[in-house]
């Protein structure tokens, strides 16, 4: 169960921070690309989505709340 | 299109709530306790169940996974049955993730308040609790998938994606930090030692910041904060932004915790570098939140929900603005180990997290019981009184901190250290005091909170189970060619998932694989040995009283250090160190070397009376380590645990441990009785005192040059 030393030296692991930048970097871009390019309705809908009750839901939600638990 | 009726469960949500509530005040009195310890150390009762060393980890282990964990779970469990518009999967996995959750916090308090403890910050619950969090923590998750797949609303809001990242990077932290080798029962050993140890407890412990007390946060803010103005988040793509950047950015940042240690110089910039990135996404979801409420701000000057928001959204963009500059190497020289973090933490914790909950409370349980609530006023004196609490917590620290930091830094003339150490702490008497009243304050608003909703509950009428309706979700067939390319959308839940566990995963894997496999990252010294039984019962005492809530072991290369501690830690010096005890707070001096500096008759009586060995200290005394008994029964599990991670104990050393033991125990015990001291050489203190001159003598003697090899 002990960690072995693999490698001697540090000598070209810089690969592992190269490799995370580039992951990183691509990966952020395809983010802002897909924010960019996608339409303001789409979004609007999305940000719409915790405030969308129907007014029917709502009637219900205020009227004939059914308890179960209660006796 | 047909509509489909369904309940929403409201009643799992009312229990969390009423955790919520419970377990804050509980995890506040003992954070009160424990700053009043600091300038009435008389409080410590002399009992060992209440000493500062065991009182602090019940504090921040009850805040942050009782307090803030019941929190989470609240308004999850709200929120997101009608962003899916679905019930939860199962009534009864819901069951079981609330008992499962209740029964892991009661099991924590009784076994911390024992002194059941792996030694590692926020991570400190035995390995039986782990195991047991993980169970619980996979039905949360099972419960939360359940409901995804079962929605009847095809988009995922973006709060879900917060919720879906904390699961799966919670489970991934919980799971490897708490690696560990059994001894019995209630006693583990890190499976890491040393440098390895602390890179990923403080992978973990940052990470639990960012993930338990901030990603779930940050999920009810863009749930609760449009619903309380009544508005949708200002900006829809800055909030998918704000997303990925914060959980990729956030899991690099660990090793600023670590800066000028024995941890390898590149760790520490790749953490200085992230860290310092991580304003952008936090100050987006800030900004993000704010402005939600752009031609709205009339509101919050009547709606007691928004003000606590609006605080509590401010406290997160100040404590997120403050991180990074505390990740600068300079400034980390003057903060770290002072009481400017604990200030740095209770801007979050007070306001970010702690004003979050409080006005999801007021604005939840009035619609779960259908009523108004009981008082407006008293919320509003709630909020008022809270917040002064948190300036009165905050800048008595941020003083004391800064001030306490260049008094130990600070050279005469003629180039000797100006200040003693308990100088220094003296000074932080009245600070300590005056935070103790902010807090006071602050729970006292609390108390009202409680007050006020079991008077709205008593007037109400609760509803358990809510109707709604909604219409299914149908599936999405495409209609030209292609085939099966709506799958991608339907699994769109689990490559969520997977895509996050993947982004989390890479910052931890960079960093510790070439400190795990690197040979040239943890030198190894010659003349480091590994501990003799003796050493190691007197070690396991150490960790179980919490000592390294006080101490630090781990000695910076500064000349104000090197000067009143001597020489500065090394990474090699660490290698049998499971698990690390560098602490990360010197409300004591260091002991990285104590080893040889004081008599062993000097620590008997300093144990025994911290008081009569150095006067003004707030140290509290430990009169059961000398009637106690060393557990000699463990000393056998104890090595083969030890040998099991790799220390290098001769071949059948467990058999002949304990003659070993005995043998050094009669030579403390016979040095003691020179001072005129009897005391029994199987007596806990025996082994402590033990540990104590052992500390950083390794090295001691040896030059530089030797040492390294």
């Amino acid at each position: 169960m002990k960690f072995i030393n693999y490698l001697e030296s540090m000598t070209g692991v810089g690969i592992y921070p190269l490799t995370s930048l580039i992951i990183f970097f691509v990966f952020f871009i395809g983010v802002m690309v897909f924010v960019i390019k996608g339409k303001k309705e789409y979004f609007d809908m999305l940000s719409q989505l915790p405030l969308t009750v129907k007014q029917k839901d709502q009637h219900t939600l205020n009227t004939k709340g059914y308890d179960e638990a209660a006796h | 299109m047909e509509l489909q009726k369904f309940q929403y469960d409201n009643k799992t949500v009312k229990w969390f709530a009423y955790a919520t509530m419970f377990w804050g005040i509980v995890g506040m009195l003992a954070g009160l306790l424990a700053a009043l310890q600091l300038c009435i150390p008389a409080l410590n009762m002399e009992l060992p169940y209440t000493t500062f060393g065991r009182v602090r980890p019940i504090h921040t282990n009850a805040v942050i996974f009782a307090f803030v964990g019941n929190g989470i779970f609240m308004g999850v469990y709200y929120s997101l049955q009608r962003l899916l518009k679905a019930r939860m999967f199962s009534d009864f996995l819901s069951k079981v993730h609330f008992f499962g959750w209740q029964l892991i916090i009661v099991l924590a308090a009784i076994s911390l308040a024992l002194g059941k403890t792996t030694g590692k910050e926020y991570a400190e619950l035995e390995w039986p609790i782990d195991i047991l969090i993980t169970i619980v923590w996979v039905v949360f998750g099972w419960n939360m998938f359940g409901t995804i797949i079962r929605r009847r609303e095809r988009h995922l809001y973006v709060a879900i994606w917060f919720y879906i990242a904390t699961f799966v990077t919670i489970a991934m932290l919980h799971i490897v930090n708490s690696i560990e080798i059994p001894v019995s029962f209630w006693k583990s050993y890190s499976w890491y030692a040393g440098v390895q140890d602390a890179l990923v407890q403080w992978w973990y412990g940052h990470n639990a910041v960012a993930f338990f007390l901030t990603t779930p946060y940050l999920g009810l803010m863009y749930y609760f904060l449009p619903k309380a103005a009544n508005r949708p988040v200002y900006s829809y793509r800055l909030s998918i932004i704000h997303f990925w950047s914060l959980i990729f950015i956030y899991i690099w940042a660990g090793p600023h915790h670590l800066l000028y240690t024995s941890v390898p110089d590149w760790a520490q910039s790749l953490g200085v570098v992230f860290s310092i990135m991580l304003i952008a996404p936090s100050w987006g979801g800030m900004i993000n939140g704010l402005l939600t409420l752009r031609g709205a701000w009339d509101k919050v000057r009547e709606d007691v929900v928004l003000k606590f928001l609006v605080v509590a959204v401010t406290a997160y963009g100040m404590a997120t603005f403050e991180g990074p500059m505390l990740s600068l190497k300079s400034v980390s020289a003057i903060a770290h180990y002072t009481d400017w973090i604990v200030a740095h933490v209770h801007v979050g914790a007070l306001g970010w997290n702690g004003f979050m909950t409080f006005g999801i409370l007021y604005w939840l349980i009035p619609k779960l019981f259908r009523v108004d609530l009981y008082s407006k006023k008293l919320a509003n004196m709630h909020f008022w009184i809270g917040t002064l609490g948190i300036v009165l917590y905050a800048v008595p620290m941020y003083w004391s901190g800064i001030m306490q930091s260049l008094m130990w830094k600070e050279f005469t003339p003629e180039g000797q250290l100006k200040w003693q150490f308990m100088d220094t702490v003296t000074k932080m008497i009245p600070f300590y005091a005056t935070r103790a009243i902010g807090g006071t304050l602050y729970l006292t608003g609390a108390l009202f909170m409680v007050y006020n909703l079991i008077k709205t509950i008593k007037i109400g009428s609760f509803l358990a189970n809510e109707n709604a309706e909604a219409p299914a979700l149908e599936k999405v067939y495409s209609t030209h060619g292609k085939e099966h390319w709506h799958r991608w959308i339907e699994r769109k839940p689990v490559q969520m998932m997977i895509v996050s566990l993947v982004v989390v995963a890479i910052g931890g894997i960079i960093e510790f694989v070439p400190t795990f496999l690197v040979k040239s990252n943890i030198p190894t010294i010659a003349s480091v040995k590994p501990y003799t039984p003796l050493e190691l019962h007197g070690r396991d005492i150490y960790v179980r009283e919490g000592c390294y809530t006080c101490h630090s072991q781990m000695i910076r290369p500064f000349r104000s250090e090197t000067a009143r501690y001597g020489e500065y830690s090394k990474a090699g010096e660490f290698v049998y160190d499971h698990p690390f005890q560098w602490g990360s707070k010197r409300t004591g001096p260091d002991l990285a070397r104590l080893g040889g500096k004081y008599p062993d008759s000097w620590h008997y009586n300093h144990m025994l009376d911290p008081t009569s060995m150095s006067p003004g200290s707030i140290m509290p005394s430990y009169p059961w380590l000398f009637d106690d008994q060393i557990d000699v029964s463990s000393t056998v599990a104890k090595i083969k645990a030890m040998k099991r991670l790799g220390v290098p104990y001769p071949e059948n050393y467990e058999n002949i441990a304990a003659a070993d033991m005995e043998k050094q125990a009669k030579l403390i015990a016979a040095n003691l009785n020179k001072d005129g001291i009897s005391i029994l050489p199987d007596r806990e203190v025996v082994a402590l005192i033990a540990y104590l001159q052992r500390l950083g003598t390794d090295i001691k003697n040896e030059t530089k040059k030797d040492t390294l090899k």
